[in-house]
This record gives C-alpha cells, structure tokens and sequence, in this order.
C-alpha cells in the first residue's frame, strides 16, 4: 500500500484527521467535566449565611452551618483575647503564616475580623471531626494548663480560642477562618469577603 | 521500534491483541464495494456509545422516584451545568438510534444481508432491536412526565391480554395495582444496568459472528470465490485503514446531523420529545392524545388496527416475531434485490412506503380513515412476509455476477 | 363486522377531541433577545400570576442574570416572600387549598410554553370572556369552562363573547379602523386601563417570560450549535481528503 517510503501526503491527513479528531474529543468532554461543578442548588445552599449575633453573650458560642460545615461564632471576652499572645510558645503557627487558613483580613492576632469574635469553621484540620467547645480557664485531662479553647475528640488535636492549634497535636493547621463580614455592626455574614454598609 | 515490538511480544504471549486486530482490523478483508447503506451499522454502535456515555451522566443527577423524577429532570436541565446538553443528545440519541437502526435493517432487507451463512447475524441483531425497544420503553418512562406514565399505562396493560394470566402479570410488571414509582424504580434498574448490559454483549455476538463469514455487499457476491495467492479476497480490502477512514468521513457528516438536531431542534417537532411529556405524570389525568414515541409507531399501528384486544397484541407480537424467521421466508437463490425479480422490487417499495404510513400513523389520533388506512398497512406488512417464499422462489432473478461491480 | 363498527363508534369522542383543539390560534413569535420584552413579562409575571401559579423549576438569581436585572433589584422588588435569591420561584398556596378555591390546582408554569406551545398561550390569555353560568364568571373560547377566573380583566376590559363589533382593518382613506357588527366573536364592551394594542403587547412580553422559562438556556444552545456545525464542517475537510487519499488506488 505505501510505496516503500513515507507516502507524506497521507502522513499529513492522518494528522489532520487524528488532530481534529483530538480537538473535537476535548470539546466534547468539557461538558462531561463541568458537569461535575457545584450546580445551582448546590450554590444556592452554600448561599452566604446571615445571623444576628447581638444576642450572644460574651464568653459564649453559637453555631451556623454554611455550606454542610459547623461554623464557630465565640464572643469572647476582654480576658481572653488579652491572654492570646502568652501562649504563642506552644503553638505550631502562632503567626498565622498559613495563609490558606485565613483570609487576609483575619491574618491578626485574633484571627478574626472584629477582635471580639472569632469566627472558625468547626472542622478539625486533621481528619474532619468537630472540635469540641471548652471555654473554661481549667485543668484539663487533655491539658493541665488549659487556657480555653477547642479539643477535638477524635485524635485529640487541641486549639485555642483563636484557632490556633497546639503543638503536639496531630493535626498542623490552625482551624480555618471562612470569609465573613458585618453587615449593619452586628449582621454576621459568612461566605461573603467585602464589608458591606 | 525494536523495543515496541518486544513489548508487544511479550503482550502478546499473554494476551492476543495482535492477533484480535489483525482478526477484526487490518486483516478482516470486507468487500470493497460497500455503498452508503453500509454506513449504518457504525452509526449505530455512535449512538449506542452515546447513549452510554450520556445515560451515565444522566444517572449522576437523576432521582428515580415518583416525587423526585420530573423534578430532577428540570434540575438537570437547568441547575446542573452543561446538563441541558447531556440530556438532550441523550433524547435525542434514542431516537437516532432507531433511525439508524432501521436504516441498518432495511439495508438488510434490500442487499439479503441475512441469508445463508448471516442467518445467526439476523437473529443477534433482531434480538438487539428487541431489546433496544425494551431499553427505550423504560427509558421513556423514567422523565415522569404524562406520556411516560400513559405511555407506560397502555404498553403494559397490553400484557393483560394474554389469557388467564394477564391480569396477575400486569400487576406483576408494575409491582404494585396502578403505575407508581415502585413501577419507575425497577424500570430505572433495567435501563441503566440490565438491558444495557444484555446490549453490549448482544453487539458483540452480532459483530463476531458477521466476522467469522464476512461481510455481505450490494451485489449479494460471495467475495471468498475469488482470491490472491495469498488467500486473500481479490474483491476484499483490510477494514482498516479503507473502512475506518471512509466510517470516519461518514461519521461526521451523521455527527453534523445529529448535532443539527440536538442544538435547533431537540424537541424533533414533538416526535422527539413530546409536548405532553413536559407536564409531570398525574394519575388521575389522561392526556387527550396518547401516542407512543415515533420509533414504535409502525406497531402502535399494527396493535390498533385489530378491534380487539387480544387480536391487537397478538398481531403486534407476531408483526416483530415474523421478522425473526426473515431468512427462512427469502427462498431466492440471489441475495441483493439487484439481481432479484421485479415483484421482489415492487414488494420492497411498497413494503417500505407502508412502514413510514404505519410509524406516522402511530403518532396521529386514531380517525375512522387513519383507522382504515392503517389496516391495510397492516395487511401489506403482513403480506410482504407470508408471500414471501411464493414469490422469491418462483419470480426470474437475474444471473449474479462472478465479482462485484462498483 | 359489528365489532368494527362498535370500534369505529368509540373512536368518535377522540375525533371531538381533536375538533375542539382547533380553535384558531392567534401567531406568536417568541424573540428570546429582546431583553427589554421579557423584564416587562418577568415583572407581569410576579405581579399578576405568582400569586397562585409558581415557577418552581427555576431560579430568582437565574432569571435575574439570564435578563439582566440587577439581582438587587430582583430581590427588592420582585421577590415577594422572604426567600433567597437561589431559591426555586416556589410559592406559598397549597394545591389542597387552591383545588378548593378553584376547583383545580393552578399549575405550576415552568414548563407550561413547552406543553401548550406560544400561539395557544398567546391567544388563551386574550380570549377570557363574561359568562354569568361560570362559578367565577368567566369562560374562555380557547379552553372551555376553565377554572381560571379572568385575572388581568381590569386591564383588558370587560370582554363579552357573542354578537359585537370586530376590527376589520384600516380605512385607506380616513386612516381610521373600521368595525363590522359579526356573530359569534369576542368584543371589548367596555374598555380597561389599556387599550387593545397595548394589552396584547403585555400578553406578548408575558408569553415571551414563559417561553423563556420554559427553556431558559435556548439562546446558549443556538449559538453552541453553530460552533458544533463549524467545527464539524471544518473537520469533514481533512476526513474527506484521507478518505480520498486511501481509495484512490482502489478499483
């Protein structure tokens, strides 16, 4: 069939069809491949979530859910936030210099936008689970110098009140900040980055 | 290219893809003179690809229950990106399956592409046809819309008439004493998971035993009488790379038909997508015109044509048994209609014009004329087969040549 | 024989059936890029029709960005109900309630341009009529005793169906519309807050909401296919040419 050489007409259709062919294969996956995106239910659950936090007491915590996740919203109280730098020796990131964990905005010393309020997701950077709440300045079975924080149940990774982990914890990221504004002072907003009036 | 071929040596000592290629591809000799009614068995293993490709897709948002189905189907459509696409090259994939199919068929009928040694061929691809129309039943229904559900209502009730049984089968089919989605949820199983699968492995029966006698031509010419000294066919040429090119150009122009359709006209002018079936499935509401989709048309027909219920299943049953024992009916000594008689010619025509009749009149509010018009479709299908190994065998055919003509 | 002929009978109701089906329908055409026409249907939509048929497939944000309205604007002014501007165009009356009210549930209108087609729409929305025998006091010539009472009346006027003047076209002369006193038509007795003309453009930009509801990415579909078909057409170029190339030596 081919006249011993390379017949270099045929060579050239070949990779004509062969690459119109590759062209048309990649178009046609696109919709297969986005189809897999979030779809407009899902986005329209993992909407932004609104809450009036006036209401929570200082020292206290509520919980949202966005997008299927706990969200941590803690008051906290002058006390706290003042012993915050004292225990920056026994953290893994004191400094939040992860800074997937945390928009730019709450790259501070309290992790958060307002200073009184933490905002974090309740996710254990280790494997998933849901930290637990103890806010108490206490001996802890898991800590005998407990400052208040969260204590994961599962592996037993410790964090405090901004987050932060601790080291010798399995986990190594601090607890994640999700985007959030204020809307109106005191119209909590997460899923959203920029302050609104 | 030394250590490719002892990478394929060693494949080959464990597993005989050269061998299967060389088999089905570049060694399996079709004759050369394969004109445009060839092209559509390739077209039909497409949209057999595409419907497995979308339908997995598909089953990835759907939900098969009787609150959930119509709704994720709109869902689909509209909140899951890039889903309107999956799921009309989907609707419209089934019915370009049966167009090509048919077309496939006919090809069949025109060229005697079933006769001795193809007679197992036939039957595989009958049994392929008669499981595609099971797989788009139920594949029909799934959507929830209100000819889904009347759709479904009337094909199963057809089983009612068989004596003594029906009743309890039909209660058996549906699973529960009316349509419901206890009913949706088994077809939902078999259309995704168990048809398909009986599919595949019938496309593959199809196209090994059309491997192991060769393929038939338009000339109805046996082009192993004639061969090189090297046992190959003289009127042969390798499938690949003659056919492979030739199905690629051919592909794209049915591609370009079907995208056609798909982009400006998915609804198909309400054959393809009915008008009723955009209103969700409600029990206590008929329709006022229930038809099946085009696709069953001729034997929708063919069941209303006989005023009576038994009567009617009976034929419809017998009008695709029939084309089961196709081969045994053509007693001619030719294969292909060009070398056939003239009442063979005529009988094919008229055959085909009564079979576009009866598929559009399975569409079409059942009138008084219609009515009439359809019995006598009827009776010409019907005739087409009975009269068969009449007038095949007494009619003058015309010598075939030694080789084939192009 | 008798048989068939008991068949043939029983077919008779359907062959009504498909006589009643063909009222005249007045021509819709449908122009899914005239942005302006299907904010106006969106808006009369919300205001005249949600309070008792949703939209329950679609999207408030989705109909926002497929019309460019500023979704601000979208959820001030057109979202009644405190919902989310992701939420499905749901509402809030029962269909046990409304079957009550009505006599049947008011469908839900996603889907509804997909179904009846635009010419019906247009032409159902026109032809409500007075008719004291109904248990709301409206009939309608293209569906017959439907439960539906006429809704937009106050903007169309009172329409009455029977022996009335009908518009027959221009006077060439005096510019004017000349009227014919005909049987059996549908007349405006006294007039509403629009006129005729506009009251069908408001139906016109209605019907255009709904048949964009109905398929709200057809205008994305046309212009992919266009692409699809270009670029098949470009690729049957080189696979005509290797087909060629190979069979040329095949005789």
């Amino acid at each position: 069939m081919s006249d011993g050489g390379v017949n270099k007409t045929r060579r050239r259709l070949i990779f004509a069809t062969a690459g119109m062919g590759g062209v048309g294969g990649a178009f046609v996956a696109v919709p297969f491949i986005k189809s897999w995106n979030p779809s407009e239910k899902a986005k329209a659950a993992g909407a932004p979530v609104k809450q009036d936090i006036s209401k929570v007491e200082p020292g206290q915590m509520v919980t949202l859910a966005w997008r299927g996740k706990p969200v941590y919203v803690v008051h906290r109280t002058s006390e706290t936030l003042e012993q915050l730098p004292s225990i920056d020796d026994r953290l893994k990131d004191p400094e939040s210099e992860n800074l997937d964990q945390q928009p730019e905005y709450a790259r501070n010393e309290q992790r958060s936008r307002r200073s009184d309020y933490l905002v974090i997701e309740g996710v254990c950077t280790h494997l998933g689970c849901a930290p637990k709440f103890h806010p108490e300045v206490k001996p802890e079975p898991f800590d005998p110098e407990w400052k208040g924080g969260f204590y994961c149940p599962c592996h037993g990774s410790r964090f405090d009140l901004a987050g932060r982990v601790f080291s010798g914890s399995p986990a190594s990221d601090n607890l994640k900040v999700p985007p959030h504004s204020y809307e109106d002072g005191n119209v909590l907003i997460v899923g959203v980055d920029e302050e609104t009036a | 290219m030394q250590k490719k071929n002892a990478l394929m040596a060693w494949i080959d000592d464990r597993l005989p893809v050269t061998v299967t290629y060389e088999k089905h591809m570049s060694k399996y000799y079709a004759p050369k003179n394969l004109n445009f009614w060839y092209f559509f068995g390739v077209f039909s293993f497409l949209m057999l690809a595409n419907q497995i490709l979308t339908g997995v897709w598909l089953t990835m948002s759907y939900n098969p229950t009787a609150e959930g189905a119509f709704a994720s189907v709109e869902y689909i459509m509209r909140d899951v990106e890039w889903g309107w696409l999956i799921r009309y090259l989907h609707s419209t994939g089934a019915s370009f399956f049966f167009i090509a199919v048919y077309m496939h068929m006919f090809r069949g009928l025109l060229y005697g592409s079933y006769q001795k040694p193809r007679e197992l061929i036939w039957i595989f691809g009958m049994l392929i046809y008669l499981m595609l129309m099971a797989e788009a039943f139920m594949g029909y229904v799934l959507p929830w819309g209100q000819m889904s559900y009347w759709g479904a209502q009337v094909i199963i009730s057809l089983f009612g008439a068989i004596p003594v049984i029906g009743d309890d089968l039909v209660t058996w089919i549906r699973g529960d004493y009316l349509i419901s989605g206890i009913t949706l949820n088994r077809f939902f199983a078999l259309h995704v998971i168990a048809l398909p699968l009986v599919i595949v492995a019938l496309v593959v029966l199809h196209i090994l035993a059309l491997h192991e006698v060769g393929s038939n031509n338009p000339d109805g010419v046996d082009i192993k009488k004639h061969k090189d000294e090297k046992g190959r066919p003289l009127d042969g040429i390798p499938f690949h790379p003659f056919y492979t090119v030739h199905d690629i150009m051919g592909v794209v122009v049915f591609l370009a038909v079907f995208c056609f359709v798909v982009f400006f006209w998915p609804e198909g002018g309400g054959f393809f997508l009915e008008h009723a079936n955009f209103e969700e499935a409600n029990g206590l509401k008929t329709p006022e015109h229930i038809a099946p989709v085009w696709y069953f048309g001729a034997f929708y027909t063919i069941l209303r044509a006989i005023p009576n219920k038994l009567g009617g299943v009976v034929a419809m049953g017998a009008a695709i048994a029939i084309l089961f024992v196709l081969p045994w009916l053509d007693r001619s000594p030719v294969k292909s209609w060009r070398y056939k008689g003239w009442i063979t010619k005529v009988s094919i025509v008229v055959f085909a014009i009564a079979f576009v009749i009866l598929t559009w009149l399975g569409t079409q509010p059942a009138t008084a004329t219609y009515t009439l018009i359809g019995q006598i479709c009827s009776v010409i299908y019907f005739a087409f087969f009975i009269l068969m190994p009449w007038y095949t065998r007494f009619e003058k055919t015309k010598p075939v040549p030694e080789r084939v003509t192009v | 024989m008798k048989q068939l002929r008991m068949f043939l009978l029983a077919l008779i109701p359907s062959l009504g059936m498909a006589a009643g089906g063909n009222v005249h329908l007045d021509d819709m055409k449908p122009d899914m890029r005239d942005k302006a026409s299907l904010q106006r249907g969106a808006k009369n939509f919300f205001n005249y029709c949600m309070g008792c048929h949703s939209l329950k497939f679609g999207r408030y944000n989705r109909v926002a960005r497929d019309l460019e309205i500023p979704e601000d604007l979208m959820i001030n002014n057109l979202i009644f109900a405190d919902k989310k501007a992701g939420a499905l165009m749901s509402i809030g009356m029962k269909p046990e309630d409304a079957k009550v009210w009505f006599g049947a549930a008011p469908p839900d209108l996603t889907l509804v341009s997909r179904v009846r087609g635009e010419d019906w729409l247009y032409t159902y929305l026109r032809s409500f009529y007075e008719d004291p025998k109904r248990p709301l006091g409206y009939n309608n010539t293209v569906f017959p005793n439907v439960g539906m009472p006429h809704v937009l009346a106050d903007l169309q006027g009172r329409q009455l169906f029977g022996r009335g003047q009908v518009p027959i076209g221009i006077d060439p002369l005096t510019g004017q519309e000349v009227t014919e006193e005909r049987e059996g038509v549908l007349y405006v007795a006294e007039k509403g807050k629009l006129t005729t003309k506009e009251y069908d453009g408001f139906v016109y930009d209605l019907v255009n909401f709904l048949v964009y509801m109905g398929e709200p990415m057809q205008v994305e579909r046309q212009s992919i296919g266009l692409w699809a078909l270009l670029f098949l057409a470009l690729f049957f170029v080189p696979a005509y040419m290797l087909n060629r190339e190979f069979w040329k030596e095949i005789h």
